[in-house]
């Protein structure tokens, strides 16, 4: 997958975010997975014109600063970011947040099973998932758009 | 799904309608399959209360009357609608429509393998996600739209 566009992850719990790593590991995963540990540093990374823009976000909901709800209004009101699905990653069973996340276009939530082996089954339907959704192809599909309208 | 809520397919061709029937069937998924025939129709099931609501879309794009693209539109800026997850199943590989479906909140874009065993994949992946995917309850929904209204007045 020369083309892969990475992954961007955002997570604050050390120990969530080296799980989710190793999943993606094992599942032989090309797409790098970029980490960042908050709502304001994913922004941040998205916003610099310098950075590859991911092909999927994973999405933790708890996070100091800003966290995965309101990280979601800012991006889902960007022209340009709001259409990098978006995956929550959560522990929280908290009805609202659920409802909140998909008012605000989510394209999946999921509950983080606790133990590793339901994870790793979890983490392969996703990527699975998105890989059936060839996100890999999206920036080239992009650039053909971007170049039909010059 | 883990769920009992019908699965909701729009789609004209029927050909293709009894393609995913028959996949669903093959995979033992027990929900459900309810049919529309284009986007028009779709909206007048998905807006009347008597018919449950779906755990998930499967969008065709190419349809008479209200495409799939007009469907999203429509139903992504509907308070009542927009947080149905919304997948579309198609054979274009136009690059707009792809782009234009994500700008929409799609909560997927599986183009359809043309041999049958292939698609069962495509389907079986996309029940285990959105089984996988846990969706908000309606109940829930219906709750906060009490909320909502009451603080509206």
């Amino acid at each position: 997958m020369p083309r892969a566009k990475p992954i961007l992850l955002l997570e604050d719990d050390i120990v969530d975010a080296s799980t989710i790593t190793q999943t993606v590991e094992d599942l032989k995963v090309k797409n790098e997975l970029i980490h960042r540990t908050d709502g304001e540093l994913g922004l941040e990374y998205l916003k610099d014109p310098s950075h590859k823009k991911p092909g999927l976000i994973l999405l933790d909901l708890n996070m100091p600063k800003v966290n995965g709800i309101e990280f979601l209004r800012a991006i889902k009101s960007d022209r340009e970011l709001r259409k990098i699905p978006v995956v929550v990653l959560t522990v929280s069973k908290y009805e609202k947040d659920k409802f909140d996340t998909f008012g605000l276009g989510v394209a999946g939530y999921v509950v983080k099973p606790v133990d590793y082996d339901t994870f790793l089954e979890s983490m392969n339907t996703v990527i699975q998932y998105w890989m059936w959704n060839d996100l890999v192809d999206q920036e080239r599909q992009e650039r053909k758009v971007e170049n039909a309208k010059l | 799904m883990r769920n009992s809520k019908p699965i909701f397919l729009v789609e004209d061709d029927n050909v293709d309608a009894m393609t995913v029937k028959r996949a669903l069937k093959d995979l033992k998924v027990t929900n459900p399959l309810v049919r529309a025939a284009n986007g028009e129709e779709a909206l007048d099931y998905l807006r009347n209360d008597a018919n449950e609501k779906p755990c998930v879309i499967l969008l065709d794009l190419n349809m008479p009357k209200i495409n799939g693209i007009e469907f999203l539109k429509v139903a992504k800026a509907d308070e009542a609608l927009k947080r149905i997850p919304a997948v579309v199943l198609t054979t274009s590989k136009d690059d707009r429509d792809k782009v234009e479906s994500f700008d929409l909140c799609v909560a997927g874009y599986i183009v359809k393998p043309v041999d049958y065993r292939k698609f069962v994949d495509a389907i079986k992946i996309v029940d285990l996600y959105w089984t996988l995917s846990e969706l908000p309850s309606h109940e829930q929904e219906n709750e906060n739209a009490k909320l909502e209204t009451n603080i509206a007045h």
